[in-house]
């Protein structure tokens, strides 16, 4: 057993035992990890695609999207349809990115126990979404999607919504003031046959009337405004990428 | 200050010369192909972030050499699988029907794309086999409410029926309940009238009651379903003398149905289905067993 002698040098020993060397050096350490990571947080901006057609919910659909997140739809239902083209072919256009961009969590998801919704909005018939929310094996009897019948014995919450748009406007959806002054009318008149849209649908251009009950609106009311725009905002009839930018 | 370097006596490394209570920490190298795979992997992680798309900056974000991109590569796929397809389906969009029953390769390849189509898009609402439900019309049945030659099928396919769509198969039934055009005893009259026509009459209806809802029928709802409720296709009106019902055949559906009547939305298939298909689909749907 040989013992060796080295003169001193810098070593890892000269840091450890040196507090004041360790500390600049960790600093230096931490600093170049944090640049890596924040760094191209500032550039985000260059990299996001502003798509013609994407608007904010419209105040009702965005009350069904919150019931869509409570009831946990995402666990069985993805809403994003990837590029993959057994999936275009199924579903239609592949998501972009910026058909999420107002959701607060965005709902993409990863189970897919049920089929991708990112693009149901308008495939099946409102009658077909109320009776099939309330008792899906009546219209598809292989179907192990639980019953929401509840929903429609719920009536929703209309008096806070425009506190619901506030609360966006802080997370970036760009609500406007008219928007958040008109938010009760606009929800009311989405659910209300025969009630005045013109301003409804100025704001909220493709949003999907519901027929209602003629009293306050159920959650189920809301959902199905929700799950009927999903995937109709953008016009894909000339689906070039080029096309859909702004 | 020094630093002694010892070997371990057992396994012969070198230990880093720290004792604590005795036990000394040994200094055992990385395995040399450990480290060179590492660091290989390093040098491959940068050429990766070369060749492909990687940085953002502050002008847009590094393209890559190769110039990749998930969503050239999915049209791209789309593309070929289309131009296999176009070999048939630019045919079966040629063709007239009559020329597509007369091809029976065509016919057949025709029959696949509208079952593939079918299952996806229609059978939610239609059932399996186009058995249909409550609502939602039996399309192997025959029933049909707006024709079931495989003109008028393409033409329901492509439009939709009251789907806001131009083009749509468009009818209102009046809500005779709703909107006070009739009052709910004359309502009863005409749902007792009504089931007259299919052969099931209400037992608890007199013949004055039936006599008084022919009077009513005759007035109110024979310009659309006509006299016999033999059915009027060119609004879409149901064919009450028939067996078959949309929404059921019970008093209350009668009932239901003139005081509030339920009007059915098919969906526009226009925007979302190629011509070819729609085609392939109303063969389909024709061939079930209803066609005409």
């Amino acid at each position: 057993m040989s013992d060796i002698t080295k003169k001193p040098r810098f070593t890892h020993g000269t840091i450890e035992r040196n507090a004041f060397i360790l500390l600049v050096l960790a600093l230096i350490a931490i600093s170049i990890g944090g640049i890596v990571e924040i760094i191209p947080l500032f550039t985000i901006e260059t990299t996001v695609e502003h798509v013609k057609g994407v608007r904010p919910y419209a105040p009702l659909e965005l009350v069904g999207r919150n019931i869509y997140v409570r009831e946990g739809c995402y666990l069985c239902h993805s809403q994003q349809i990837r590029s993959l083209r057994d999936e275009v072919e199924r579903y239609g256009h592949f998501s972009l990115a910026a058909e999420s961009m107002y959701d607060h969590p965005f709902q993409w998801g990863s189970k897919r126990i049920g089929p991708d919704l990112a693009r149901v909005g308008g495939k099946y018939s409102n009658d077909w979404h109320y009776q099939h929310l309330q008792n899906p094996q009546a219209l598809v009897p292989e179907s192990l999607m639980p019953r929401y019948a509840f929903l429609a014995t719920r009536p929703i919450q209309i008096d806070n919504i425009a506190d619901h748009l506030r609360t966006n406007v802080i997370v970036g959806v760009p609500y406007t003031s008219e928007d958040i002054a008109h938010a009760q009318d606009d929800l009311l008149a989405q659910a209300t046959p025969g009630a005045d849209v013109t301003g409804l649908m100025q704001r909220y251009p493709k949003a999907n009337l519901v027929p209602g009950n003629g009293r306050t609106p159920t959650e189920l009311d809301a959902l199905i405004a929700y799950l009927q725009v999903l995937g109709t905002m953008v016009d894909f009839a000339d689906p070039s990428t080029e096309n859909l930018q702004q | 200050m020094t630093t002694h370097i010892e070997k371990d006596p057992h396994s012969g490394t070198e230990t880093t010369g720290h004792v604590w209570d005795g036990l000394r920490e040994l200094n055992t190298p990385l395995p040399k192909w450990w480290l060179y795979t590492w660091l290989a992997c390093i040098v491959w992680a940068f050429g990766l972030m070369l060749l492909y798309p990687s940085l953002p900056y502050f002008t847009g974000y590094w393209h890559g050499l190769l110039g990749y991109s998930t969503r050239t590569e999915v049209m791209q796929d789309v593309a070929k699988i289309a131009g296999q397809r176009a070999l048939v389906m630019d045919k079966v969009a040629a063709a007239s029907f009559e020329q597509i029953r007369a091809t029976p390769a065509l016919l057949a390849e025709a029959q696949t794309a509208g079952r593939t189509s079918f299952a996806n898009n229609c059978q939610p609402c239609h059932g399996a086999g186009g058995g249909g439900r409550p609502g939602y019309p039996a399309l192997a049945a025959g029933a049909w409410l707006w024709g079931g030659r495989l003109e008028d099928i393409q033409q329901t396919l492509q439009h939709g029926i009251r789907s806001g769509a131009e083009g749509a198969r468009d009818s209102q039934m009046p809500r005779f309940g709703v909107d006070g055009v009739l009052k709910p005893e004359e309502i009863v009259q005409v749902a007792s009238f009504v089931m007259t026509l299919y052969g099931t009459p209400r037992r608890e209806a007199s013949a004055e009651t039936v006599a008084a809802g022919a009077a009513l029928f005759a007035d109110n709802c024979a310009a659309c379903h006509g006299e016999k409720g033999q059915g009027n296709r060119e609004f879409g009106a149901p064919a009450l003398a028939s067996r078959t019902h949309l929404y059921g055949d019970s008093f209350e559906i009668v009932q239901g149905q003139i005081t509030n009547p339920h009007m059915g939305v098919m969906p526009a298939w226009g925007g979302k289905l190629d011509p070819a298909t729609i085609k392939s689909l109303a063969i389909y749907v024709h061939d079930l067993g209803g066609g005409e």
